[in-house]
């Protein structure tokens, strides 16, 4: 039943509906009314643990603990906690464990800004997570569950990336997926191994050099090929809800025969469909393109649905000393599969700088030479 | 779509105005947005916080420019800023003594209410963000007053929420253009 709820709210309330063993915490803002929330529905019984850990390091290491003994696992940061748990999301990638975390999106200091941007986890773009990016309070609910099943599946751990703000503090009308349809999606969490003392085995073992890239060639081609999991975990989901999101990698809008295309991640696609609407009624053959799954990067996927068309990359983040993450592969994609695309690159919204619709139909005004742009906006 | 902006300080409620707006209006079936805008994160510093009220669903998430209507919990703050972007037959909402005419505020419509007086009668405190949504809602017509007390009795525990609607309802019969 669709209720008007402050996004991290709902967000708290999917999370216990999913029915997690641990939940560890640390409040950061914008991620701190989700902490909060949950905290406050395990006082009163709702979640079987909740850890109000002393730090996010603390909290990424109660959650590979919780899920190398076959615990489901939940927990919710920002910026730099998130930064602060660097090292440990390795360890839990690089155990196959299934920990699923929301990361409020915000930019890093220096200098300190507590507003959004996406800098926080496409930094952490390389630590072997899944990375699904939302575009509304909904999207963020419905991709929770679906986070679980698909990290505990396929043993690879997730994080769901909504805007800080834009969407943790927006209150706005949400179906909160309850306990009775996700018991129907989502089953019992059973690792294939895991830690018991009756039967006890090591795990996050030392590797020799002679062992070592074989256990990082296994995690890179299983992380190339989750994309299948993706798309079955989001088509299952939309078979019960009647809600989908493009194929589950990424959603085009009004996409076929544009010739120019916005492709961005997060709520400013929401914008993007209201600019492409605006520029339409005036006769622009003008689309957008959603990425929702940032890892794995679905770049032949993408590559042949943007073939023939000019695209403007707009990124709110960026690699110091470097092209923008997103823009960089999509190009090497393109190249490899469909050289036919003009692909700029716009970098934009770092630090809550506002990205409004009117942004958006300038940056695809801007692309409609022959040349490939590289811009601030 | 109308859109909203509040003006308050930071610890008057602003943002739960907003917040408790998009509750009231959700009930009637039609869509709403809350958003607040944080800048420095202290009591007295100037807040802004938005409201979407929409037949369809909202899919726009950004701040508002260029509102329908603007609600000044607090006269005290700068005229010009709050005024920004207001649209030629844009209404304000103003919680004040002064006759409209000594706000400082241009609008095509000036509501005024002594929602401080309302606050400090029934609430004991000069909280008015509640009893401020009243006189929206008689300005405006957006949202009916039940819808407003319902959300009211929905966020508060009783006692609390009884104060705060005999503010809002004392609001919505006392602003006058």
């Amino acid at each position: 039943m669709k209720k008007t709820i402050e996004g991290s709210e709902a967000m708290a309330e999917t999370v216990q509906n999913c029915n997690p063993d641990v939940v560890a915490c640390f409040p950061i803002t914008p991620s701190t009314h989700i902490a909060e929330d949950l905290d406050h529905i395990y006082s009163n019984g709702g979640i079987r643990d909740f850890i109000p850990v002393e730090s996010e390091l603390s909290a990424i290491s109660a959650l590979i603990g919780a899920s190398a003994t076959g615990g489901r696992s939940f927990s919710t940061t920002s910026s730099q906690g998130l930064a602060l748990m660097h090292e440990a999301l390795f360890n839990a990638a690089g155990m196959r464990l299934s920990p699923v975390m929301v990361v409020a999106n915000r930019a890093l200091s220096a200098p300190l800004n507590i507003w959004n941007d996406h800098q926080d986890s496409v930094s952490e773009r390389d630590s072997g997570w899944l990375q699904l990016f939302c575009e509304t309070n909904q999207e963020a609910c419905d991709a929770i569950p679906q986070a679980f099943k698909i990290a505990e599946s396929i043993a690879i751990p997730v994080m769901v990336c909504v805007d800080g703000f834009y969407l943790t503090h927006a209150v706005e009308q949400v179906d909160v997926p309850d306990k009775e349809l996700i018991a129907k999606y989502l089953p019992k969490f059973s690792p294939k191994v895991k830690l018991d003392s009756q039967n006890p085995i090591t795990m996050g073992a030392y590797a020799f050099p002679s062992d070592y890239q074989d256990f990082r060639k296994d995690l890179f081609d299983d992380l190339n090929n989750s994309k299948a999991d993706i798309m079955r975990a989001h088509d299952e989901w939309a078979k019960l809800t009647g809600r989908k999101y493009g194929n589950g990698l990424f959603e085009g809008y009004r996409l076929e025969d544009a010739e120019f295309v916005f492709l961005g991640m997060g709520s400013v696609m929401g914008n993007a469909k209201e600019a492409v609407d605006r520029m339409r009624a005036k006769g622009e053959k003008v689309g957008a393109l959603k990425l929702r799954s940032f890892r794995p990067f679905p770049g032949e996927e993408l590559a042949k649905a943007i073939a023939g068309k000019k695209v403007a990359v707009f990124e709110k983040a960026i690699s110091l000393g470097g092209d923008a993450p997103i823009y960089t592969e999509l190009t090497t994609a393109a190249l490899e599969f469909h050289p036919n695309v003009v692909i700029s690159s716009f970098i934009g919204g770092l630090g809550g700088k506002d990205v409004t619709v009117e942004v958006v139909v300038q940056v695809l005004q801007k692309i409609k030479g022959q040349e490939p742009l590289k811009e601030w906006v | 779509m109308k859109e909203i902006r509040f003006h308050g300080r930071g610890g008057q409620g602003a943002v739960t105005a907003a917040e408790l707006l998009a509750v009231s209006v959700g009930y009637s079936g039609k869509f709403s947005q809350a958003f607040p805008f944080f800048g420095v994160e202290r009591r007295g510093a100037p807040v802004m916080s938005f409201c979407r009220i929409d037949e369809k669903p909202i899919r726009i998430h950004q701040q508002v420019y260029e509102p329908d209507v603007i609600v000044v919990l607090d006269s005290t703050l700068d005229p010009n800023m709050m005024g920004k972007g207001l649209k030629a037959d844009g209404i304000a909402v103003i919680n004040t003594k002064l006759p409209a005419a000594q706000t400082g505020i241009s609008a095509s419509k000036i509501y005024t209410v002594d929602a401080t007086g309302i606050a400090l009668r029934n609430l004991g405190r000069p909280i008015i963000n509640t009893a401020m949504l009243g006189a929206l809602g008689k300005a405006t017509g957006l949202v009916g007053l039940e819808d407003i007390i319902k959300a009211v009795r929905e966020r508060f525990p009783q006692m609390l929420a009884d104060k705060n609607a005999r503010a809002v309802e004392e609001c919505y019969n006392e602003v006058k253009s």
